[in-house]
């Protein structure tokens, strides 16, 4: 059996006397998209952050594909890409400069061959030269994803990656990501706040609240199993009166 | 360690250097500016002091070195700002790349950048002051390296603590070289320093550089034992700065500073 592409036990993470992140563990099986959801502040870009090596959690660890991130960091990360709405690519540099800066960055083999695929993939021939700075929101997101996919990632963390696209855009990027996915046999841990992709494209969904796993489960099934009508209702509810729930 | 990811950093400035006349000019303008204004100062001074004196290689010679070490220093510290400016750093370091590589990367930068200002130095203060390097003889080579080593120093230095104060704490960096430059004995001896400032000097390796370049050119040779403390301090530092970059860099995985990285978050 395959072994999970990502594994996080016991992850914990306090800011003074916040406690972003309380000991949650959690895994993402190959071709397994998962969705981690919360209210605002309640520790998900922690929870990805400390997955993407670039914050230190208090306790807990977290294996790529079994390959533990404390203590071998680059073999880690080589196996893993991210895009984040926060996190865009250099605006200075061209879409094919960037693809093939951090295709050397991730170690990529025949970079010139798999530049052309994701070029091909995320539709971004006609952008091949124009600085990322001035592309649409749509195709700067679309440039991500293949900066992202360049590595042909085992684990793909996506940060809200359609939160300032139009629906049709959005869309076309949530196939994009789907059909790249199904290809690569990679895990997904995706966040978002929009709940009806969430219902489209997540396999399981973990719902954050407090820095803790609240509910785990089918985003199709789970609304009904907490007597909520939508996975909207249910994300209010969780927002609102997580206690209630964690009882349920 | 890959160098291939040491190289994209490298690529990286090319791309960038490539497209943009802005960055390409200081690279030439700045240092052909500052040879020719110390040039003409030094012709003006051979004009009026003791003939026996000559001004071009005891004056002139010492600013483009240390405006060399300047460029070194900048070479460095203008391919981080890069990341900086461009909010570059979730992409960076959530990625294998290591620090040994990124601070390899920028230091190879530093070598592409500081060598064409060096050339474009030596062409002009030869061209219009007939000032050669072949005066200072090959005690000019580890003298050169001392300031290069120094130079990276510096650059290492104020990039850890723009990491750590945020990006504003750009402006606290740019103007280090003027602050050091009073110790550094660029332009004076080191006897011309008050005694309290020369116990500082001797601790910096550049004033060992220029007392050195000043004795070739008075004939009185270079001291190796004065070169080998400059190019020990210089390894010294070198070794001190990589440590608390990686100490600062350490503390900004810790707290978080990396991840939110920006000017109004980070103070």
């Amino acid at each position: 059996m395959a072994p999970d592409v990502l594994s996080v036990s016991g992850l914990r993470k306090q800011y003074g006397s916040i406690l972003a992140v309380d000991g949650i563990s959690f895994r993402v099986a190959p071709n397994e998209i998962v969705g981690l959801l919360g209210p605002n502040g309640a520790g998900k870009t922690t929870t990805i952050n400390m997955i993407l090596g670039v914050l230190e959690p208090d306790a807990g660890s977290v294996r790529i594909e079994d390959v533990d991130l404390a203590k071998r960091r680059a073999e880690a990360l080589a196996r893993t890409n991210f895009v984040a709405v926060y996190s865009p690519l250099p605006g200075n540099l061209t879409v094919a400069q960037n693809l093939r800066f951090f295709g050397m960055i991730y170690g990529v083999a025949n970079l010139t061959r798999r530049m052309e695929e994701v070029v091909e993939q995320f539709d971004l021939r006609r952008f091949r030269d124009t600085r990322c700075g001035v592309l649409s929101s749509g195709e700067q997101t679309r440039a991500s994803l293949a900066k992202a996919m360049l590595n042909r990632p085992r684990l793909l963390l996506l940060d809200e990656p359609t939160a300032s696209l139009d629906p049709s855009v959005a869309h076309d990027v949530r196939g994009m990501i789907r059909d790249a996915t199904r290809e690569g046999a990679s895990g997904v841990l995706w966040t978002s706040h929009n709940m009806s992709e969430v219902e489209q494209v997540c396999d399981r969904v973990l719902f954050l609240s407090r820095g803790r796993i609240l509910l785990e489960g089918d985003p199709r099934r789970l609304p009904a199993e907490h007597e909520k009508e939508s996975l909207d209702e249910l994300f209010i509810a969780v927002a609102r009166e997580p206690l209630t729930l964690g009882k349920a | 360690m890959s160098g291939k990811r040491a190289a994209a950093i490298v690529l990286r400035q090319f791309y960038l250097y490539r497209g943009s006349p802005a960055r390409i000019l200081p690279l030439f303008g700045w240092v052909a500016i500052d040879v020719l204004l110390w040039g003409f100062f030094s012709r003006y001074m051979n004009g009026i002091a003791s003939p026996r004196l000559n001004f071009v290689p005891a004056f002139l010679g010492c600013v483009m070195m240390w405006d060399f070490l300047i460029r070194v220093m900048q070479g460095v510290t203008t391919t981080f700002f890069e990341d900086v400016w461009s909010r570059n750093f979730l992409n960076m370091f959530a990625s294998p790349l290591s620090i040994s590589e990124y601070v390899s990367g920028l230091v190879v930068s530093s070598i592409a950048n500081s060598t064409v200002g060096l050339l474009t130095m030596l062409v002009f203060a030869s061209a219009v002051f007939g000032l050669s390097f072949f005066i200072y003889g090959l005690p000019i080579v580890p003298l050169v390296l001392v300031l290069f080593v120094f130079g990276v120093t510096l650059g290492i230095l104020s990039c850890a603590i723009v990491l750590r104060l945020g990006p504003a704490a750009e402006w606290l960096i740019w103007p280090l070289p003027a602050l050091l430059s009073p110790l550094a004995c660029v332009f004076y001896p080191l006897s011309a320093l008050p005694r309290w400032l020369q116990v500082l000097a001797r601790i910096i390796p550049p004033s060992y550089v220029f007392e050195s370049m000043r004795g070739i050119v008075a004939g009185r040779g270079v001291s190796f034992g004065s070169v080998a403390a400059a190019g020990g301090m210089a390894i010294a530092y070198l070794a001190l700065a990589g440590w608390f970059f990686t100490h600062i860099y350490g503390y900004a995985v810790r707290t978080g500073l990396i991840a939110r990285y920006s000017a109004e978050s980070v103070n």
